[in-house]
């Protein structure tokens, strides 16, 4: 599936700003020009299509009550699946990538209160094959996810 | 603050948190889920976004699906007493999605870390080392390009 010029533009203003209001696709739709069933039936296609990873609401966690780090850790050879899979089950483990480097699995972690944060460490820590942990605290978040404008 | 919200606004907060409706009248769909009506569930995520805590109403797209198929977690060491500068220079750029800088460890003295994403790796690398070039960043980034996605999700908030 192409995106037309109509796609993309709708994609741009849906990137920067989802209108508050009883009938936001309308908003949307009347600042575009176009009329809003044409909006919603083409953002469902869109959806569907695998172009939107997700819309509505996006937290600031710390706002929200939770304190996030970015996890590393040095995984033996062999051990990868086991230790990723392990990780995964963590609830506040949003992101967790094999990467190349020392550090070889890199996980973000958001939790509801420092005792959490500090089970969740310790047990990675002592995993079989876990050979070192960096726990990589954010101090200042410069740009956090915006949007990418097409053309 | 957390301390700021009641029940009601938690309940907002979890109903965002699931699939956003794409019909004519989506709030009033989220409203239903909270348990209130659509007009006090409009009105408190409008408080919600005033306060901060949703940092964004809006669509994420998914980069792969729009020709960005490259993309590495780039870590930089820059001293201490340029570290704010060079940041909102790296977070101008707009190959660069996030920007943040995070304490060093002992075997580890990268400080700042930027999430690039190209259309090719040789396209998130001529953006490193314009970066490098112009913020004067001589010492050699870590390139953390991923292997593999072993779980990518989106934050589930008070579901503990």
């Amino acid at each position: 599936m192409e995106l037309s010029n109509f796609d993309k533009d709708l994609l741009n203003v849906l990137q920067e700003h989802l209108p508050i209001s009883e009938r936001p696709f309308k908003d949307i739709a009347e600042k575009m020009g176009a009329d809003e069933k044409t909006v919603i039936d083409r953002l469902n296609e869109l959806k569907k299509a695998g172009f939107i990873r997700r819309i509505g609401a996006f937290f600031d966690s710390n706002e929200l009550g939770y304190t996030g780090t970015l996890v590393a850790l040095k995984v033996k050879d062999g051990k990868m699946q086991d230790v990723a899979e392990f990780v995964n089950k963590y609830a506040g483990v949003t992101h967790n990538y094999e990467r190349e480097g020392k550090y070889n699995l890199w996980f973000t972690l958001l939790s509801p209160n420092a005792k959490y944060e500090e089970k969740v460490l310790n047990e990675a820590r002592n995993l079989e094959g876990v050979e070192g942990l960096l726990n990589l605290k954010a101090k200042h978040k410069y740009k956090i996810n915006v949007a990418f404008k097409l053309k | 603050m957390a301390g700021g919200l009641d029940e009601i606004d938690k309940r907002v907060v979890k109903a965002l948190q699931s699939d956003f409706p794409i019909t004519a009248e989506p709030y009033r769909e989220l409203a239903e889920q909270a348990g209130i009506t659509a007009d006090e569930f409009i009105e408190r995520t409008k408080k919600l976004k005033n306060m901060g805590a949703i940092r964004k109403m809006g669509a994420v797209l998914k980069h792969p699906k729009v020709g960005y198929t490259a993309n590495v977690l780039c870590a930089f060491c820059v001293e201490e007493d340029r570290l704010d500068t060079v940041a909102k220079n790296i977070s101008a750029r707009k190959e660069v999605t996030h920007c943040y800088d995070r304490n060093t460890a002992k075997d580890w003295n990268y400080n700042l870390y930027a999430m690039i994403h190209g259309k090719s790796r040789e396209e998130c690398e001529n953006a490193i080392e314009d970066i490098r070039r112009e913020n004067g960043i001589t010492e050699k980034p870590a390139l953390l390009y991923s292997v593999k996605e072993w779980k990518k999700t989106s934050m589930k908030y008070y579901s503990e």
